[in-house]
């Protein structure tokens, strides 16, 4: 029989956790550090609209770009929040998580052979998806003492006469890193002069701890030359309901919604009629729980500093990314053992891209109790395994 | 007032045992920093006492308790403040309120047994003056307590890793 499988799906590569996975589930007492999402519900006005909306008979197709009143609302939303201007009507699509968004995205602009420039460390999928689309995803690095925000002149280093496009995730997945107004001006500059486009995923906009998010369509000049990514999974405790969305000028935006409606027709309705909700009345609650995060990232990343790993102070997401060098391990050893000699589950940094290596991803996002707990296994094991 | 005063308040609202080292720490201020803020929140009785959420269903305690609702004719110059503060002496009563709608006051009152809750109503509430009627309502079953939810959640199965 022939091999059916595709070159373009054997080049990407499979999930560097998979073992880690199964490893953690066969375990008792695992505090998981690992998983990218909130540990609070969905705050519950918004799970009562969907649930009453089902009962109404709210279970069809919607629109392709999503439910017409939730994107009135976001265009408006979005708007005063981050003085971005996109139309509902013809610069806009909900899609099913911002991993559509992100596909669609990358596919409505790559042609074969592109250079899609990825920043690094990050999101596991965003040079699979420019690969998968026919691009070449070529990484940059963001370091350590640059606070792991993407450093411009690293940018240029990468920069050839093929590349179309750069991805961005600010604040970050999984360093916690945020640009700041400066730092995304300096790179827009970049972008403007070699004629580039920018996709930002922004779904961690809501969780900045240091003033407010910036936007990188915001800015002048960029606009016209930027695909905004976001969603309700991280601010509003949504994961599992698949709702993001994705602006961008109309004909950007035209040619995302094509592949959107061959695809996935629409996204889901029910978490459609959730997000607007989350719109409309769910500020409060979201607030809360960023507050919540953020009382969480001063203990552990102080926790962590005081144990001696070493972490910077992550202003964004609910992701800390400390250096496991002290232990003498690599990041890959480290998330290992740590998890099977003291049920502690991280995400070694690598398999994470470029800048990854000797550090690991712990996500916040548990309960004060499971944190303080982690800390305490976590110093055990430095104890066990510190190197001086 | 300021916000750092606001999360001191709610972090000490869901535990008040936390010190203040660690309450410094989540509210990125110093432990004297903590230490003076917490004072001043006290003395200016913002804070009032700090106590303990108990499930006593769950204790096996066999006491009783019941909102008791009261009619009451507001007195002259003092509407409701002094049988309220009248009220408010009894050690039965746990909390007491002036509310809108049929009943002016709204107390808590507990006891060990539904007799002494019926009696110290009749004994003692009910004949005071300027209270024209009384609704007794023993309480059954407590789902939530100040902002505690008593409800044993089955919390979805989250899985151990995710990007």
């Amino acid at each position: 029989m022939r091999d059916f499988v595709s070159a373009r799906a054997r080049t990407i590569p499979p999930s560097g956790i998979r073992k880690f996975f199964d490893l953690a589930l066969s375990m008792e007492g695992v505090i998981s550090l690992g998983v990218g999402e909130p540990d609070f519900s969905t705050p519950w006005n918004l799970c009562e609209a969907s649930i009453y909306s089902i009962e109404q008979g709210g279970t069809s197709y919607t629109s392709n770009r999503g439910i017409q009143k939730l994107r009135e609302a976001l265009s408006v939303w979005l708007s005063d929040h981050y003085q971005l201007t996109y139309h509902p009507d013809t610069e806009m699509v909900i899609t099913t998580g911002v991993s559509e968004g992100l596909d669609i995205a990358i596919r409505a602009v790559t042609d074969p052979g592109d250079e899609v420039i990825v920043a690094e460390p990050s999101y596991v999928s965003y040079a699979p998806c420019v690969t998968l689309a026919g691009g070449i995803p070529v990484p940059v690095q963001c370091r350590e003492e640059d606070h792991f925000r993407l450093n411009p002149d690293h940018l240029m280093e990468v920069l050839t006469g093929k590349t179309k496009a750069i991805i961005i995730n600010f604040p970050n997945n999984p360093t916690g890193a945020v640009m700041r107004r400066e730092h995304l001006r300096a790179l827009a500059d970049i972008i403007i002069d070699h004629d580039l486009l920018l996709i930002s995923d922004e779904v961690y906009s809501e969780l900045t701890y240091s003033g407010k998010h910036v936007s990188s369509a915001a800015l002048d000049g960029m606009w016209e030359r930027t695909i905004t990514l976001n969603g309700f999974s991280k601010a509003y405790a949504m994961t599992g309901w698949r709702i993001g969305y994705l602006c961008a000028p109309q004909e950007l935006c035209d040619a995302a919604l094509k592949i959107h409606q061959y695809v996935m027709l629409c996204a889901p309705v029910m978490g459609q009629v959730a997000a607007f909700e989350g719109i409309r009345r769910g500020e409060d609650e979201k607030d809360r729980m960023v507050q919540e995060y953020r009382v969480r990232r001063n203990l552990f990343v102080e926790g962590l500093n005081r144990i001696g790993l070493r972490c910077h102070l992550p202003e964004g997401a609910f992701y800390a990314f400390p250096s496991v060098q002290k232990t003498g391990l690599s990041d890959v050893e480290f998330a290992e053992q740590l998890l099977k000699e003291e049920h502690v589950a991280v995400v070694p940094g690598s398999v994470l891209g470029q800048g990854g290596e000797n550090h690991c991803r712990c996500a916040y996002a548990v309960s004060r109790k499971d944190l303080a707990e982690a800390l305490r296994r976590m110093e055990h094991f430095i104890a066990d395994h510190g190197r001086e | 007032m300021d916000e750092k005063d606001l999360l001191l308040l709610r972090l000490l609202e869901e535990n008040s045992r936390l010190s203040p080292d660690d309450l410094g720490i989540m509210a990125e201020l110093s432990p004297d920093d903590v230490a003076s803020r917490v004072t001043a929140l006290e003395e200016g009785k913002i804070i009032k006492s700090y106590t303990t959420v108990i499930d006593w269903e769950r204790a096996a305690n066999e006491g009783v308790a019941a909102i008791i609702e009261l009619k009451v004719n507001p007195e002259r110059d003092f509407g409701y403040d002094r049988i309220a503060g009248r009220l408010a002496n009894f050690r039965e009563v746990r909390s007491l309120r002036l509310i809108t709608g049929v009943y002016d006051l709204q107390l808590l009152v507990t006891g060990k047994t539904m007799q002494e809750v019926a009696r110290f109503v009749s004994e003692y509430i009910a004949p005071m003056d300027r209270i024209r009627e009384t609704a007794t309502h023993i309480i059954m079953k407590t789902y939530k307590e100040n902002g505690q939810n008593f409800f044993e959640k089955e919390s979805g199965e989250r899985i151990p890793y995710s990007f």
